[in-house]
């Protein structure tokens, strides 16, 4: 039974790796071809960063990552506060249940409604063109919102509110009591929710797909945009991205383990 | 704080939600009623009762089930597996589970689109043994593994998490109390763990039913979904209103398949107890 279960489990991840060993070994490969090995080189490495058209995609990706994400942090973390204070039931729970619907939804109707949105609005106000990169940071930090405000939510939730009284009776205002307070405690939920708004918007190619512009193309937007087929250069570069996770996800689980360790330590102390 | 300051700091993320959740939604409405002039019509409806419609309908909910019940499959024994072993092993495992999820999904389908290819690894071991080329590109079976691979991580973590919070001394309780193994997992394990399943069956179906790129990629243009039919309005007719129809009636396929699934599980439960 064990050793079933120990078969199982190599072949399942043999499974979750198989087409990521092909997309690392073909980046390596001395031809064109994502499907025969012909020889070992770093060619289409060095090709990558030679290619303009990738360099200007991961560039866009990148902008609109940070744009976006930043902007809905910021949204976020002041939807968050005023959904924590609020009194009023009726809205609470409708504006909770909006905060829902991207995440419920599938990403085509998200994105497909939002581009029928944008088209009604052009038409009504006769613009050439609905789409282009300001309807795609719309709706990056719509997408993202959701997911910022869930990662705020339990640092608040945690959070001892009569520290912000006991801050306001030493003398500091409410906006003051705010940034010395609140803010530092749920500090950790909202770099969690940066990070996480960051990647899904790095990520996303659907949503991006129905709102993009012919404008400002976005790494996925060019995959998809490929359709003869991929070369090795993009295999390259997500070679070059699994690999810094790879080390980032294991280096932050390290130190994690290790803190914890440490704590268990002060505590038998 | 008063009202009127709950309201100020309350007021842009409602505007915000409103203007790009809300409204958005209430124009899939319109644009379903409506014809390409603006004015009111069944007619949008009255296409999707088409057979060739509606046959998309019933394969897409086929392969988005199918896909979700192998997840299932793969995912409840495995996140057992590793609930069992050292929380080190755990952790390593868990980011090796997370860490596929970093790529986009448009690379690893091109990628599984290389290795079912007929010149593909699979396809050049079976010839090397002699059971010679099978074509997979192109069949149900290409584009069901690739909605599994794409969305087996979202089965994964939910199932996982739950397991990992089981009370380990409820198991002893049960043991000591003279249950058999099959009967700690089906009236122990498997009802504390439920919440996990019913995240991760949303997880899956939800995005195997609306893909398009997937099968694009997968399945040669010969096999179609309901994503498909959406991105066709979109890039090739740009037919918005009838876009529109397939976008709403997906939205309640969805709900309904989903609730119903939910219900299958509770009453396995029930079954269970």
């Amino acid at each position: 039974m064990k050793i079933l279960g120990k078969i199982f489990m190599v072949l399942s991840f043999i499974f979750l790796y198989a087409p990521l060993i092909v997309m690392v070994v073909f980046s390596f490969n001395s031809t064109r071809s994502t499907s025969v090995m012909k020889g070992l080189s770093f060619e289409w490495y060095k090709n990558l960063f030679a290619n303009e058209q990738i360099m200007n995609a991961l560039s866009n990706t990148l902008t609109l990552a940070i744009l976006s994400s930043v902007i809905a942090v910021v949204l976020g973390t002041v939807a968050t506060v005023g959904l924590y204070y609020l009194k009023n039931k009726l809205l609470k729970r409708s504006l909770n249940a909006l905060t829902n619907i991207p995440m419920m939804n599938p990403d085509i109707v998200t994105g497909f409604s939002m581009m029928l949105l944008f088209t009604f609005i052009a038409g009504i106000i006769g613009a050439k063109s609905a789409l282009g990169f300001h309807t795609m940071l719309i709706a990056h930090i719509t997408f993202s919102l959701p997911y910022v405000i869930l990662n705020i939510k339990p640092s608040l939730d945690s959070t001892d509110i009569f520290l912000q009284d006991a801050a306001r009776d030493l003398g500091c205002n409410r906006l003051q009591a705010f940034f010395k307070v609140i803010l530092p405690s749920i500090r950790s939920g909202i770099i969690s929710g940066f990070i996480m708004a960051f990647t899904l918007s790095l990520d996303d190619f659907v949503i991006t797909y129905f709102t993009a512009g012919t404008d400002f193309q976005t790494l996925p937007l060019y995959i998809y945009s490929m359709k003869r087929g991929i070369k090795p250069n993009i295999y390259a570069l997500y070679s070059i991205i699994f690999i810094s996770v790879l080390v980032l996800l294991f280096l932050s689980n390290y130190f994690k383990s290790k803190s914890i360790k440490q704590k268990k330590k002060e505590i038998l102390l | 704080m008063s009202s009127f300051k709950q309201k100020l700091l309350n007021a842009p993320y409602a505007f915000w939600s409103f203007v790009f959740v809300a409204i958005p939604l209430l124009m899939v409405v319109y644009y379903t009623f409506t014809d390409k002039g603006g004015a009111f019509t069944f007619e949008n409806l009255k296409i999707l009762l088409d057979k060739k419609y509606i046959s998309v309908f019933a394969y897409s909910i086929w392969y988005a089930f199918l896909a979700t019940v192998i997840c299932l499959v793969i995912a409840y024994p495995l996140s057992y597996i590793i609930s069992k072993m050292k929380s080190v092993f755990q952790d390593t495992l868990m980011v090796l589970i997370m860490l596929p999820m970093w790529i986009n999904l448009l690379i690893v389908t091109f990628s599984w689109k290389e290795i079912l290819s007929n010149n593909g690894i699979i396809n050049s071991l079976f010839e090397a043994i002699g059971i010679g080329k099978v074509e997979m590109l192109g069949t149900s079976f290409a584009v069901v593994l690739g909605m599994v691979y794409c969305f087996l991580p979202f089965m994964i973590l939910p199932i996982l998490s739950s397991m990992q919070k089981l009370d380990k001394s409820l198991i002893e309780a049960s043991e000591d109390l003279g249950a058999t193994k099959i009967n700690v997992i089906k009236r122990v394990i498997v009802p504390l763990t439920l919440p996990g399943v019913i995240s991760g069956i949303t997880m899956v179906f939800v995005p195997s039913i609306s893909t398009f790129y997937i099968s694009q990629k997968l399945g040669n243009g010969m096999i179609i979904l309901i994503g498909d039919l959406i991105e066709r309005q979109f890039s090739v007719s740009a037919n918005y209103n009838v876009g529109a129809a397939i976008s709403l009636v997906m939205m309640i396929l969805i709900l309904i398949s989903v609730a119903v699934m939910n219900r299958f599980a509770d009453d396995n439960d029930k079954g269970g107890a």
